[in-house]
């Protein structure tokens, strides 16, 4: 068995193109589990970071710092009472949250988190995430219309068309990333997730400063086509129809509606992996070609420990910052406790046997939870979008930046393909 | 398997009453469709029917039929009334396609061609804008005039 | 077994024949619109299937191309096809086909 895991550890190829089920089955787990965990995460930081923009402190009863509050959340939607909507379509009704959680999750197919570190490595990869990302419009429609009142109809085509216009933009942004993967001595590009972050470790600089300003442009076409593809502010008229008149989530009670909140988060960091793969540079560290001496590897290889130590400094700090008084002491210990356990974690995250692998994992989370930092910045900031002034933007003015970005990057690409490899 | 999802898949987008159900069976066999193209060695073409059909085509029928479907045609006969005529003539065609398999079984090779997956993609992209570059230019055309079209179709004063 | 497992060309034409007759007899069937429309879908989907399955057939990659091209091709249709539809209810209030007779003298 250990040797099993041994002559898994040390092959080339990820699970799905080495045919290995075994250790697909697993990494399915692991991602589920991790992103189950990741989202449950994200709603908790949500709420803090969106308080303390707002000068107010946020959940702060339920756990120490309101930590414990999604497990409260979720335990508070799936014992909610399911109510189901008379004239509704019993089937579709039903089938609409799984469709769109089922497109969420499926993107993660492809997503390499290293190397060798992803499900399964499919040659159309990018390909295959902009189509499954196109189901969940479908989910979408079907939620809408399944609940046979006015409100979520609109509210769901409304949603549709913001995601079908801002799919176009995206896929031109996508395009002109995979461009500059084919600026190698063969001139072959790939659409290959895992090839698209190999090619910028060849070419030495993240895509979204190679050709300056081009890669810029259209690192920031695809990061506002994916707040709208997202429907999250300042694009959530869909979402925030519930605060205004309704949502197409209206007629969903409990672990329904939960299913669709799950899914918009998985969706966001869905579109931020594919964001960091094409632009940020995937699993890279910073700098892996300009410094690339082994005490450098050495001196980037000890931050997963040191960004787990700080959390724990961090968690020590407050727990001693708590008040003093015996009501506190529960929420004081739990906290220290949790410090206690990240700081053991960052610990164990020092040893090179494990800091050498979990490197990549975690230079890639780190960019993905920076982007997820943006989405609740934007939230805290932008007003909302009217819809026609929405559209208007997606066909108006990202269409055409993204058509000039697009004929801009071949243009160059064509000119340094010619002059270094004639 | 997957050809079977796909029959009955097409035979649930003729048979339903509600429409929205038989745009949902016709998505699962576009999707079954899509496997079965990475079957063939096409994953570009899965793809591309991923993204266009299932997740393009399919929002557009199901906003149409949003629009327009109002409860007097569910509650209406499914088949029109030419039905008879209808089945004679799928029957007929039925037959020539049941001749023409049984006859010509023969000339199709047992084994097939080995196909190559790895450079599918670019091998479609040099064959797309070399030899069919003519057929690119023209459908992009036509896709223009659709475009041009349907806003003008749709429009309430033109 | 062994010839079960075995699956040629000939499986994939009768395959896209089936698809193409079912198509055919729900365009010829129904009597609503927009579910012919999606017949004719299926009966594009079945073309497009054959191509593919010949494209495997004889290891180029023409039958590919084509069915790239008829996927476009399917997509104007169905959105000219689609406006006309809207076009006509407006007017008349009925996805019917059988009440589609301006023209009947």
């Amino acid at each position: 068995m250990l040797a099993y895991i041994k002559s898994y550890l040390s092959s080339s190829q990820t699970p799905g193109a080495a045919g290995n089920m075994f250790w697909v089955l697993v990494y399915i787990l692991i991602i589920f589990t991790g992103l189950s965990i990741a989202v449950m995460l994200m709603t908790w930081l949500e709420r803090k970071v969106l308080a303390h923009m707002q000068v107010r402190l946020g959940p702060m009863r339920v756990g120490p710092h309101g930590l414990l509050q999604p497990i409260a959340d979720s335990l508070k939607l799936l014992l909610k009472e399911d109510i189901i909507p008379t004239e509704a379509d019993g089937f579709i009704f039903w089938i609409a949250p799984f469709i769109v959680v089922l497109a969420a999750f499926t993107v993660f197919v492809v997503i390499p988190f290293g190397p060798t570190h992803a499900i399964t490595d499919m040659n159309i990869g990018i390909l295959f995430m902009l189509g499954v990302s196109s189901l969940s419009v479908l989910g979408i429609v079907m939620a809408g219309w399944a609940s046979n009142s006015h409100y979520p109809l609109i509210g769901a085509l409304r949603s549709s068309a913001q995601m079908v216009s801002y799919e176009v933009a995206m896929g031109l942004a996508v395009v002109s990333a995979v461009l500059m993967t084919s600026l190698n001595a063969e001139g072959t590009g790939t659409l290959s997730m895992i090839g698209i972050v190999q090619a910028q470790q060849a070419q030495g600089e993240w895509f979204i400063f190679k050709f300056f300003p081009l890669g810029l442009i259209a690192f920031f076409i695809f990061a506002v086509a994916m707040i709208a593809e997202t429907n999250r502010a300042p694009f959530d008229l869909a979402e925030a129809e519930s605060e205004l008149t309704a949502g197409f989530h209206t007629e969903y009670s409990g672990f329904r509606w939960s299913l669709f909140f799950l899914s918009e988060y998985t969706a966001m960091i869905a579109v931020s992996s594919i964001a960091v793969t094409l632009w940020l540079g995937g699993w890279l560290r910073p700098f892996p070609n300009w410094l690339n001496s082994p005490t450098w590897d050495k001196a980037f290889s000890l931050f997963p420990g040191i960004a787990l130590l700080f959390l724990a400094a961090m968690c020590f700090f407050n727990a001693a910052r708590m008040p003093k008084h015996p009501l506190f002491r529960v929420q004081t210990i739990g906290l220290a406790v949790f410090g206690i356990v990240l700081g053991l974690i960052g610990l164990f995250l020092f040893i090179p046997a494990v800091s050498v692998r979990v490197q990549d994992i975690f230079w890639f989370a780190a960019k993905v939870a920076g982007f997820m930092y943006l989405y609740i910045w934007y939230r805290g900031t932008f007003p909302r979008y009217r819809f026609d002034q929405l559209m208007q933007m997606g066909w108006k003015v990202l269409l055409p930046i993204g058509l000039g970005v697009l004929i801009l990057t071949a243009g160059v690409a064509l000119v340094q393909q010619n002059l270094w490899h004639p | 398997m997957l050809s079977g999802i796909m029959l009955i898949g097409g035979i649930l987008v003729i048979t339903r009453k509600n429409p929205v159900h038989s745009a949902l069976a016709l998505i699962v066999t576009l999707l079954a469709q899509a496997s079965i193209y990475l079957m063939l060695y096409a994953p570009f073409v899965a793809g591309v029917q991923i993204i266009l059909y299932a997740g393009g085509i399919m929002v557009l029928f199901l906003f149409v039929i949003m629009l327009v479907s109002i409860d007097r045609s569910m509650k209406e006969r499914q088949f029109n009334s030419q039905w008879v005529v209808g089945i004679i003539a799928a029957t007929a065609l039925g037959g020539l396609f049941i001749a023409v398999f049984t006859k010509g079984k023969d000339i199709f090779p047992e084994h097939a061609l080995p196909m190559v997956e790895n450079d599918n993609t670019q091998q479609l992209a040099t064959m797309l804008y070399g030899q069919y570059m003519f057929a690119f230019e023209i459908a992009s055309l036509l896709l223009l005039v659709a475009i041009i079209g349907a806003v003008v179709m749709a429009k309430k004063r033109i | 077994m062994e010839s079960m497992l075995h699956i040629t060309t000939l499986h994939y034409l009768v395959l896209g024949a089936a698809l193409f007759l079912l198509g055919v007899i729900g365009v010829l069937t129904r009597r609503n619109v927009v579910i012919v429309l999606m017949s004719i879908e299926l009966i594009l989907n079945a073309v497009n299937l054959n191509l593919v399955a010949f494209s495997r057939m004889w290891g180029g990659l023409h039958g590919q191309v084509f069915a790239i091209f008829v996927i476009t091709d399917a997509a104007a249709e169905a959105a000219v096809g689609l406006g006309i539809l809207i076009a006509f209810f407006r007017n008349k209030e009925t996805v019917n086909i059988d009440e589609v007779n301006l023209l009947k003298w």
